[in-house]
């Protein structure tokens, strides 16, 4: 009976990253340590928490004649922050994760102990993404609380579908960030990369397109090209998904294109998981590549 | 002697620039090897590649009998390693960081004090490694080379910039590693320092071997001269001695000749007030060897 390398390598590539779980872990948890010592978790969780508490505050204040609750004004305002800072914050926390390691010596010492290339960029990522889900959350959170405590199971699911599309759009970040740390050698180069990564998909990206909606007049683009654009930047996809939203759909301008796109939420996600998994999987064979 | 690290015909570029040459080498259990070498003389290239960090352009490596950039993580959990320069987390303290460390090689936490109190900080252990002196600092990187009691022990550079008691206690820790059947190998260009402490010195020029042996061994095949200075009693004149300004008289001798000489001279104790002989140093020796390859 002979059995095809397909059907083989997969359960080969669940054993080992079963055998490499405590080493991923490992480097997660001491990924978490240095955030915390090093303030980084307190610096963005107050970060975020201040600026969700003043939008919340200054958002409060017109609502009551829209018809919109209060938490939903909140939800699409973070939802609008987010899509600045989150991938920022994002990209400074992981563009360092390799480079930064090169540089003070201490990533030849980690492979030179029994770890993975694979693992250590699994590793960095899980810890990275668990010290931005922490700061989001609990950032986010308290803005809420403090705005809509007592409102409705509706506007609190609204709300905690975008903190986790939020999270999700955090982790599109530190992948591309984790990314272009494997692709210099220089944490000063990375540094670089990813403030070009931003400046590219937070503004200029949606600049270039609206330029390209309005030179078009409006018409003439066909849908899936519309799709198409809006699906290969992750900042346009969290949009989507955020402000398209049932509930708070009807605040926000992109509310009336999520009734005409094709992109539903679940393909929404399915686009920002993508836009996660292909750069860390780029940057891990990148890293096994890679001569020391 | 069992080997635990062979090279065999290993040569390593980097595009055009050859880093190490056609190189063969066997270190074995037991035995404390010093690598010799300018910066840039392929040393780190030669670790790298025994680590498995770096894969041979042609020839074999083997460590403990596997190739080390395909080995198991039994193999590679049996050796110990300190980068040249390595700036640990400053915000962690020196228990954090050892423990990641003997996490990462399997072992659990009660083995961090033992460690911790063999390279003399488990009164620091609770301190961020900020607070370290630049000794701390070296002596936390010993600590985590020598988790786990590995049979290979790679040590590059390792004590640079520490003062002399620092080093002396350092190369007691490595060469109680040794007596316990562990294979050290000391990278270095501070050469006068690991004399007395290496089994082996092997030299490298441009990535290639130049001197591979026991200082004795070396130091023969040198024939260096010895240097004899004299502080004379009364008169004294030879052919062949030079006068030094302080009244004392210098000559050199092949090492042959070294014997005859001092019988010579001690023929008439009385006529001397002091003498002094001088071998030639480890850096006399790695010069010598270094001009004999320019030459």
């Amino acid at each position: 009976m002979t059995v095809t390398t397909n059907t083989d390598a997969l359960p080969r590539v669940r054993l080992q990253l079963e055998r490499s779980m405590p080493t991923i872990l490992t480097l997660a948890a001491k990924e978490v340590r240095e955030g915390i010592r090093n303030r980084w978790v307190l610096a963005t969780t107050l970060l975020l928490a201040a600026l969700a508490l003043t939008l919340a505050l200054l958002g409060s204040a017109p609502t009551g004649t829209v018809g919109a609750s209060r938490l939903d004004v909140v939800t699409v305002s973070l939802a609008s922050l987010t899509i600045f800072l989150v991938p920022l914050i994002a990209l400074l926390l992981s563009h360092d994760a390799i480079a930064g390691e090169a540089e003070r010596g201490t990533l030849l010492l980690l492979l030179a102990y029994p770890v993975g290339r694979t693992a250590v960029i699994l590793g960095k990522f899980l810890g990275q993404l668990a010290i931005l889900g922490f700061a989001t959350t609990f950032g986010y959170g308290a803005a809420a609380l403090v705005v809509g405590w007592n409102l409705g199971a509706a506007a609190w699911g609204a709300f905690a579908a975008m903190v986790a599309a939020s999270v999700l759009l955090g982790a599109v970040f530190l992948a591309l960030g984790l990314l272009a740390s494997t692709l210099v050698r220089q944490r000063s180069t990375a540094g670089g990369i990813a403030i070009g990564l931003w400046l590219f998909f937070v503004l200029i990206y949606d600049m270039a397109f609206l330029g390209l909606l309005v030179a078009s007049g409006g018409h003439s683009l066909p849908p899936l090209l519309i799709d198409a654009l809006l699906a290969l930047n992750p900042t346009d996809a969290y949009r989507l998904l955020t402000l398209g939203m049932a509930g708070t759909g009807s605040l926000t301008g992109i509310g009336a294109l999520a009734g005409h796109t094709a992109l539903t939420p679940p393909i929404l996600v399915a686009v920002l998981l993508a836009w996660t998994a292909a750069p860390l999987a780029l940057a891990t064979s990148v890293f096994a590549r890679r001569e020391l | 002697m069992m080997k635990t690290v062979a090279l065999e015909g290993v040569t390593k570029r980097y595009g055009s620039v050859v880093a190490v040459r056609d190189l063969d080498l066997a270190l074995h259990a037991g035995e404390t090897v010093a690598l010799v070498g300018h910066n840039g003389a392929g040393k780190t290239t030669q670790i790298k590649m025994m680590l498995g960090l770096a894969r041979p352009t042609s020839g074999s490596v083997r460590l403990l009998g596997f190739d080390p950039s395909t080995a198991a993580s039994s193999i590679r959990a049996q050796v110990g390693y300190l980068p040249e320069s390595v700036s640990f987390h400053l915000a962690l303290t020196g228990r954090e960081t050892l423990g990641f460390y003997a996490r990462l090689k399997g072992l659990d936490s009660r083995s961090l004090d033992p460690a911790l109190a063999e390279v003399g900080l488990i009164g620091a252990a609770d301190r961020a490694i900020g607070t370290y002196s630049k000794g701390m600092r070296q002596r936390l990187g010993l600590a985590q080379a020598l988790l786990g009691h590995p049979r290979v022990l790679i040590l590059d550079e390792p004590t640079s910039g520490l003062d002399p008691a620092l080093r002396r206690e350092f190369y007691a820790i490595v060469s109680a590693r040794a007596s316990e059947g562990a294979t050290v190998l000391l990278a270095s260009h501070a050469l006068t320092e690991l004399e007395g402490r290496a089994h082996r010195v092997v030299i490298l020029n441009q990535g290639q071997k130049i001197a591979d042996g026991t200082l004795d061994d070396l130091r023969s095949a040198a024939r260096l001269p010895v240097s004899v200075r004299i502080r004379p009693v009364g008169r004294f004149a030879a052919i062949g001695w030079r006068r030094l300004a302080d009244g004392s008289f210098e000559t050199e001798v092949a090492a042959g000749g070294k014997l005859p000489l001092l019988a010579w001279l001690l023929s008439d104790a009385s006529a001397i007030a002091d003498l002094t002989i001088t071998e030639p140093t480890l850096d006399d020796l790695y010069a010598h060897f270094l001009r004999r390859e320019a030459a």
